[in-house]
């Protein structure tokens, strides 16, 4: 059977790939694209670890069709950098030590940055309701919460 | 597996209807993604429909609703016009899921799926939502309380589709609200859920009302003796007390490592009498 040939933008990039009708985009992400920053946790879309956005939506891709890709915008971890220089975000969870295993952290950028684009100051609980997808067996979710909220501060310019 | 995204409802229904059964329609897909990755799914041909306009749009006409049963519960909770005329509806599609999931899972596709837990129903049923189907005999609206046949069963014959959810012109004074019961505040299942929908007249009086409970039966029921409980009346304490007794009393629910049948059954009168005290502080600001 012949794959599908999927032409799509990822960070800002326009790329191409042929997948299998029934791969995942994050299954696309990872074997056809080498993005592997994106993970797999459950592949049900329990744990968050595969998010990514869609048309500036956040999504697990783990439940998304590669084939639905076709002509979407799509964002993931790799693109979250400026070239050297991390996203406050970023820096706020190395400098909170928010990560252990790392398993959960891409997934969990993502999230973050997408509430605070619409959010920039969120309260403890929004920040916790807004991550509530995305788990990590690690850490508690402590220093994953005050990274957010001091990088939230720090964006603000306070 | 093919995947095909047609442009219009005609070519989806043209394409179901050559499938002899053996497709799939894939709308935010966060069922049957799962489905198909378990095995428990296995379709030749999905059909994605949400590249259909009037699937994935949201309308207001004369004052009704028409939700396109591909639109994203995230797209819905955003829409600030809808989320003031219908709370209850929009309190059920924020439990579905985590954001991500929400970004992707519809109210179609959550009544599609047929759970008897699932939390965007028992408001739907509690509003008076028609479910709006095409298939290859034509359009037909169901009341979606009468759509699920049990759990993951629905009446839809061979080759038809949910095009949209239409919702009734809202009076004055109305106010609709929907809660559940689970062991965690987010990403769980309902071990009960409630929805109460009701209209006050100029003197408070309620003079319509509709109420519905979830994970208690089969299937999401409409409970008529509930909501007989509030109309005509100022919906006291009182009242709400009978509302509580009747929801109880319509329960029939099963045992199960989420909560037991005595559980539900008290549960649910819990769950309705704070849903109806909800919907009456709504319907007292709803103008």
């Amino acid at each position: 059977m012949s794959r599908n040939h999927v032409s799509t933008t990822v960070n800002g990039d326009q790329v191409e790939f042929l997948c299998e009708t029934e791969q995942t985009l994050l299954e696309a992400l990872r074997d056809e694209l080498r993005l592997t920053g994106t993970k797999e946790g459950c592949g049900t879309g329990d744990c968050g670890a595969c998010s990514v956005m869609v048309d500036g939506r956040l999504v697990c891709s783990c439940l998304m069709l590669a084939v639905e890709a076709k002509g979407k915008s799509i964002e993931t971890i790799e693109g979250m950098a400026e070239g050297e220089a991390l996203h406050p975000l970023q820096r706020k969870f190395i400098e909170h030590a928010a990560l252990q295993c790392g398993i959960c952290t891409p997934g969990i950028l993502i999230a973050a940055r997408a509430l605070l684009d619409r959010n920039p100051d969120p309260s403890e609980a929004e920040v916790r309701l807004w991550l509530a997808g995305n788990l990590c067996r690690c850490t508690g979710y402590h220093k994953i919460v005050d990274a957010v909220l001091d990088a939230a501060r720090e964006m603000r310019g306070g | 597996m093919r995947y095909e995204a047609p442009k219009t409802l005609e070519q989806a229904l043209a394409l179901l209807a050559g499938a002899n059964g053996k497709a799939r329609v894939l709308a935010g897909g966060t069922d049957l993604l799962i489905q198909m990755r378990s095995g428990r799914a296995d379709p030749e041909l999905v059909v994605d429909i949400k590249a259909i306009a009037e699937m994935r749009s949201i309308a207001v006409d004369a004052g009704s609703y028409r939700v396109g049963a591909a639109l994203s519960c995230m797209e819905l909770i955003e829409n600030d016009a809808f989320a003031s005329t219908w709370p209850g509806i929009v309190d059920g599609a924020k439990y579905i899921g985590s954001i991500q999931v929400k970004g992707r899972a519809t109210l179609g596709g959550n009544l599609c799926n047929a759970s008897p837990a699932a939390d965007g129903v028992p408001a739907l049923i509690a509003a008076g939502a028609l479910a709006c189907i095409a298939g290859p005999q034509g359009r037909r609206e169901v009341p979606v309380e009468e759509f699920v046949t049990g759990p993951g069963k629905t009446l839809l014959a061979p080759g038809e589709l949910v095009v949209s959810l239409l919702l009734p012109r809202r009076a004055p004074h109305s106010g609709d609200a929907y809660l559940r019961f689970t062991p965690r505040t987010e990403m769980d299942i309902a071990v009960v859920g409630a929805a109460v929908n009701l209209t006050l007249d100029d003197r408070g009086i309620c003079s319509h009302a509709r109420v519905s409970l979830g994970a208690v039966a089969a299937r999401a029921l409409l409970v008529p003796e509930a909501a007989a409980a509030l109309i005509g009346t100022k919906v006291d304490a009182a009242v709400l007390a009978r509302l509580s007794a009747a929801a109880s009393a319509a329960c029939r629910p099963i045992d199960d490592k989420r909560g037991t049948k005595e559980f539900r059954i008290k549960v649910a009168g819990v769950m309705a009498e704070r849903s109806g005290k909800i919907a009456l502080e709504r319907a007292g600001r709803y103008d």
